[in-house]
């Protein structure tokens, strides 16, 4: 059984039962679950952890579903690869890549769908839902598949070919939506609203959100029980964000990491800070969608609505629902906003792919160039142990590098591959 | 009868108009706020519609053609 005491508005502080509700009555503030720390602090431990499966449900005493019989496609638990060559380049000896490219649908998402797939069936839903520009999409679909349930994925209609397949492979009913960004995002809603489905990112969004704090667990279990002094995450709705954070500040508070000393977690769950949580969260946008990291730098503490124009669309959340809890992690950690032009996205991508073997979609591409600009600015000393996220695969966004297709072009014969060998060799003397 | 929740936000130069007022008069729409945050340069307000589907249709038609930006309560649910 899970250790959830219930939902708690985060505005208003009022208390739910356990259900699938999504905002406040009184205020229409999110909800948020909350625990029952002192008996998961009796249960839980690293040797525990530690003989869990191989997925984020080995940290199933803190997650808001039950481990016994989850939805589980193994989402999770993904390589922490220590990143020399990018970090020579970016004069950074202490560097780490968390790879969630890697998961079974090819992004983090697999890791927030199968906490609210598993809450979803039990609940007894019947249908898994989602809106979604890509990511989101292929993962409810995967789930559902695995659970035996319907799904139904709501799409753009002007979506990639690519992710327009990634996503129907798993049987899912798809609707692909002919309007602009707001009336699919309006529709979307009124949907929720009106049909008995599991909508993992409106209904759902409690237990949905609480599956991104794995990210924060696995780094620190794959550290030895340590924090990084920094993390670069790139942002949309900024719930990842957040609950990265959480999830650290859990760990602290419950004793788990190395040499920390436990901690109350006081009265509002979702506000701790244990002092020995150091990490500067560092928050990356493209500038076609950065209404987070825009309102960082303005010093504001409203997040101000934009219109998406990014070739990151896996980042183009324009009216983000966790932004101001996410500016608040900015401050209270000593982290910062980074922007990062269109142009310096693509870059990201080859370099990361280039140094370290890994290719990112376009969300990785904002991180890596924001990690470079952190470094240059010296806000990342080349010491300090820092972990940048990299959430998505890049055989997602396959066209935003299609212009590092440039074979030498040959002749079935040795002449003519030597001929063409020797004159690229020329061109890149 | 039909209800909606929703959120308005105000950039600078709408935060002195009576938008909500307006709303209620010209349109046969209920309109209760729920929260609100209003600054100098930006403010925001969630509020709950009531009034049939069609009216509530198109006096948010009408908000959104002032310039201010109508969206579902709790921001954006299409998602990456």
């Amino acid at each position: 059984m899970p250790f959830v005491s219930g939902l708690k508005c985060r505005e208003c502080s009022r208390e739910y039962p356990a259900e699938a509700l999504n905002v406040c009555d009184f205020c229409f503030g999110p909800l948020e679950v909350e625990y029952d720390y002192d008996t998961i602090s009796e249960v839980i431990s690293a040797d525990r952890i530690s003989k869990g499966p191989l997925s984020i449900w080995r940290y199933q005493d803190l997650l808001p579903a039950s481990g016994e019989n989850p939805v589980d496609i193994m989402a999770g638990y993904t390589p922490l690869l220590k990143a020399p060559n990018l970090g020579k380049r970016l004069g950074l000896n202490n560097l780490y890549i968390k790879n969630d490219s890697v998961n079974p649908s090819f992004s983090f998402k697999d890791r927030v769908v199968s906490v609210a797939a598993t809450k979803a069936v039990e609940f007894g839903f019947e249908t898994l839902a989602c809106a979604s520009t890509g990511n989101l999409a292929c993962s409810v679909a995967a789930h559902a598949a695995r659970a035996g349930i319907r799904s139904v994925v709501f799409i753009p209609s002007d979506l990639e070919r690519g992710k327009v397949i990634g996503a129907a492979i798993y049987g899912p009913t798809m609707v692909a939506v002919d309007g602009t960004y707001d009336e699919v995002n309006r529709l979307c809603s009124e949907v929720g609203d009106n049909y008995p489905w599991a909508f993992v990112n409106i209904n759902m969004r409690a237990y949905y959100a609480e599956g991104s704090k794995t990210l924060g667990y696995e780094v620190a279990e794959q550290l030895g029980w340590r924090l990084p002094e920094h993390v670069v995450v790139p942002s949309a709705s900024g719930a990842m964000f957040t609950k990265i954070w959480k999830g650290f500040n859990e760990l602290a508070c419950l004793g788990l990491l190395d040499g920390v000393a436990a901690m109350s977690f006081g009265p509002d769950q979702n506000t701790v800070h244990h002092p020995a949580v150091t990490t500067r969260m560092h928050m990356a946008q493209a500038e076609g969608c950065s209404p987070i990291v825009t309102a960082w730098k303005e010093g504001q503490t409203q997040v101000k609505p934009v219109r998406p124009n990014s070739i990151a669309k896996s980042l183009a959340i324009g009216n983000p629902a966790d932004g101001i809890y996410a500016l608040r992690v900015i401050n209270k950690s000593g982290g910062s906003g980074n922007t990062v032009p269109e142009s310096d996205v693509v870059d990201g991508i080859k370099l990361l792919a280039e140094t370290e073997g890994v290719f990112t979609e376009t969300a990785g591409g904002v991180v890596i160039s924001a990690l470079k600009q952190l470094a240059e600015s010296g806000a990342i000393k080349p010491d300090e142990l820092t972990v940048a996220y990299i959430t998505g695969n890049g055989l997602k966004t396959q066209e935003a590098v299609e212009g590092v297709v440039n074979p030498l072009m040959v002749k079935p014969t040795l002449s003519s591959f030597e001929e063409a060998l020797s004159e690229r060799t020329a061109i890149r003397r | 009868m039909d209800r909606q929740r929703v959120k308005f936000t105000f950039e600078s130069e709408m935060v002195k108009e009576p938008i909500i007022y307006r709303l209620g008069q010209d349109f046969h729409i209920v309109t209760n706020i729920r929260r609100a945050d209003v600054r100098e340069k930006l403010g925001w307000v969630v509020l709950e519609l009531d009034g049939e589907k069609e009216e509530i249709e198109r006096g948010l038609q009408w908000v959104s053609s002032t310039g201010v930006r109508v969206d579902p309560v709790g921001g954006d649910v299409i998602a990456g």
